[in-house]
């Protein structure tokens, strides 16, 4: 099996089996209630196809993806909000033509950052570009001067607490705790429909596969494995002239490109957005969700986003005392157990036998297993290469990890 | 001029939220130095600790029930027992947590901090479930309250002073405990270089449980000492936790005195700024200064220069 091209067959094989999943077991097999949960779902897979670029291949945990996230769907939000509070749907405003929380903040005219987002086409440029700019100055001035590991995570985390208190602070401007609701038309097409939220399903749902694929381009690509190099031993890297801190500032703003989208489609789904999407319990939610679906699989992290967040919902349904401790043990049981998650556990006990099918058996003399291009560095069923050990970082001036 | 008030007036305040300050300093650095020395000297990332300080202020309250109801004649005097158990308590499941869950993840500082998380939902859940979810507040004895007056304008509370008393008190034992005593050498010795301390017969896997174990003790006591200023409730130890990891990342991981330094800047700037702005502001501006000087000055205040 040759791991050096885009896609080898049993890329495409898995990568069409969550297609057909995604855009036609599911749909046939939910009412549009529990689809649009799906769709809601698969939102959150952006972020964790995002997380496996920049944690898993690149080892920078990022605990501040809600942040782009986030981003992605004010902006999104704010486009359809100014759709809803044209003149005449908000005359009995003592402002017509303002978005309704302003106005009940005594704000009289529209704040100059929400002028742009009276045009679609502004707003779909910026939604990747905003959390990607975001994500280009915090890591141009974090990765540049060699901070990395726990320092960012911990930075990340106060960046996500920052614009959590911030949007609920600037009630005027943001619609605060409650975030911005009551999202009507986009182009005049009503998003409220069960209609409507079939056909933003499927859209979100080919969204995601041509993210993955672009995902997979890159990690297959030179530039993927380099990531990877980088993780492992990133003194080496940086040894043979390559510029360690640019390929980090670009997997990070990559990632929050995606975790952009993902909150985009994610308001137009779900119909509204709020700080609670933001701030750091959903941003840690997101790296479990990634976790267990294995941070070094791309497949294996959608598949354990749309797990984790179907038994949230089903246990926070039926008992939600329970639903803390499962979510805890989960954690706990992720990291101590299975560290390659969901997708490790498949490449340690199912792969093999793929691998034997007919039609897979001319992959059988190349070892390396396709999920992951780390994995031949890999113990079978160990832990998975740190990528700070202690000897390594310790080169780099003692804040290396 | 400044704001509308005159110079007479922006002393007072100054001195009035300079105080206010000084509480939240205490606490903040109660917290963060059990952080400082888990996070700073072990590497170890421990998000549940605002949930290990949360157990110290619920021992708090119940041993002030224990009191109120059994002990009415000594009750004057239970918070000092209660700030006794707290530390013990806390440093109990401390160990406890090493034990079962922290030492199998020396190697992996990252997936300490997923762990950890995982440890703070699983005993904020088990709070709810045993103390309920309402807020739990302390009833003080009554020479704990009221205040002092100095002036006509400025006046100090009382708890407030015996929060800083305690703070110090504290800080004091630490310092002496890491920096003079032969356990604090070991603890050293194992932090800068583990194989080596261990090569010379330091038992290294007892001064990590040893060490986690006082971590987690003093958020107990930070927690004994929050009840006196805020109510508890099983998701009050989450509120504090990035202040409190800024605060140790701010002063230099491995540096106590930075660690106490930080806490100082960031507990009275905010304190200062929230009088001028809304609260929310305040905390903004600072949490943005901090990480704007990490950004500069990605080590800290405080660097202890070690060669590795």
């Amino acid at each position: 099996m040759r791991t050096d091209t885009f896609l080898n067959r049993k890329d495409i094989v898995a990568i069409l089996l969550l297609a057909v999943f995604i855009l036609v077991a599911l749909p046939l097999v939910l009412e549009p209630f529990r689809l649009n949960l799906f769709g809601k779902y698969l939102t959150y897979a952006f972020v964790a196809l995002g997380l496996v670029l920049c944690w898993g291949d690149a080892g920078i945990l990022s605990l501040g993806q809600g942040i782009f996230f986030g981003l992605g769907g004010y902006c999104m939000a704010m486009f359809l909000k100014l759709e809803a509070s044209s003149v005449e749907n908000t005359k009995i405003q003592s402002t017509p033509g303002i978005p309704d929380f302003m106005d009940w903040n005594q704000i009289t005219a529209l704040p100059w950052f929400w002028q742009p987002f009276h045009s679609l086409t502004f707003t779909v440029i910026a939604v990747p570009l905003v959390p990607a700019l975001l994500a280009f100055i915090v890591g141009v001035a974090m990765f540049k001067r060699r901070v990395g590991g726990t320092y960012f995570a911990i930075i990340t985390q106060a960046i996500a607490a920052i614009l959590t208190i911030l949007i609920i602070g600037q009630q005027g401007y943001t619609g605060g705790v409650n975030g911005i609701t009551d999202l009507r038309t986009l182009h005049g097409w009503d998003i409220r429909t069960d209609h409507a939220k079939t056909v933003l399903y499927f859209v979100n749902g080919f969204l995601l596969i041509a993210c993955l694929l672009v995902a997979q381009f890159v990690r297959r690509s030179k530039l993927g494995r380099i990531l990877v190099a980088m993780r492992d031993k990133e003194d080496r890297v940086r040894f043979s002239g390559y510029d360690v801190a640019s390929f980090k500032v670009f997997v990070f703003c990559f990632a929050a490109a995606l975790a952009g989208i993902g909150g985009a489609m994610f308001a137009l789904q779900v119909g509204f957005m709020s700080p609670s999407f933001v701030g750091i319990v959903p941003s840690i939610e997101l790296v479990i969700a990634c976790a267990v679906g294995g941070r070094t699989s791309l497949l294996g992290a959608v598949y354990g986003t749309l797990l984790v967040n179907w038994s949230k919902t089903t246990f926070s349904e039926d008992m939600p005392q329970l639903w803390l401790l499962a979510m805890g043990g989960l954690f706990i049981g992720v990291v101590m157990l299975f560290p390659n998650g969901l997708a490790g556990v498949w490449r340690d006990y199912a792969d093999r036998y793929v691998d034997r099918l007919p039609w897979f058996a001319a992959s059988r003399k190349v070892p390396p297993p396709v999920a992951s291009p780390t994995a031949a560095t890999m113990p079978p069923s160990g832990t998975i290469p740190t990528p700070n050990t202690m000897q390594v970082a310790s080169l780099e001036l003692g804040h290396g990890q | 001029m400044l704001f509308g008030y005159s110079f007479g007036d922006l002393g007072s305040i100054m001195a009035m939220q300079g105080f206010a300050g000084l509480i939240l300093f205490s606490v903040f650095v109660l917290m963060a130095l059990g952080l400082a020395i888990i996070f700073g000297q072990m590497g170890v990332i421990n998000m549940a600790h605002g949930e290990f300080m949360i157990l110290g202020a619920y021992v708090t309250a119940m041993t002030s029930q224990f009191f109120a109801a059994f002990l009415p004649a000594a009750f004057s005097l239970y918070f000092f027992l209660a700030i006794v158990l707290a530390f013990i308590a806390s440093g109990l499941l401390g160990m406890a947590v090493e034990w079962l869950l922290i030492r199998h993840l020396y190697r992996r500082p990252l997936d300490t901090l997923l762990a950890t998380w995982g440890l703070s939902l699983i005993l904020q859940q088990v709070y709810r479930s045993i103390f309920g979810a309402r807020e739990v507040g302390v009833e003080l004895p009554p020479w704990m309250m009221g205040s002092m007056q100095l002036s006509d304008s400025v006046e100090i509370p009382i708890n407030g002073l015996i929060v800083m008393g305690l703070t110090a008190l504290i800080t004091t034992g630490v310092f002496i405990l890491i920096y003079r005593a032969r356990w604090g050498r070991q603890v050293r010795a194992v932090m800068q270089n583990r194989a080596m301390a261990d090569a010379v017969g330091i038992d290294t896997e007892r001064v990590d449980r040893l060490t986690f174990g006082l971590g987690c003790g003093i958020a107990g006591v930070a927690g004994a000492a929050f009840t006196m200023i805020g109510s508890t409730s099983p998701t009050a130890g989450q509120l504090y936790i990035v202040d409190t990891f800024l605060v140790v990342v701010f002063g230099g991981a491995s540096s106590l005195i930075g660690t106490i330094a930080s806490a100082f800047t960031i507990s009275q700037t905010r304190s200062t700024l929230e009088f001028f702005l809304s609260g929310s502001m305040a905390q903004v501006i600072v949490l943005l200064t901090v990480v704007g000087i990490l950004m500069l000055r990605p080590q800290g205040l405080f660097v202890l220069k070690v060669r590795r």
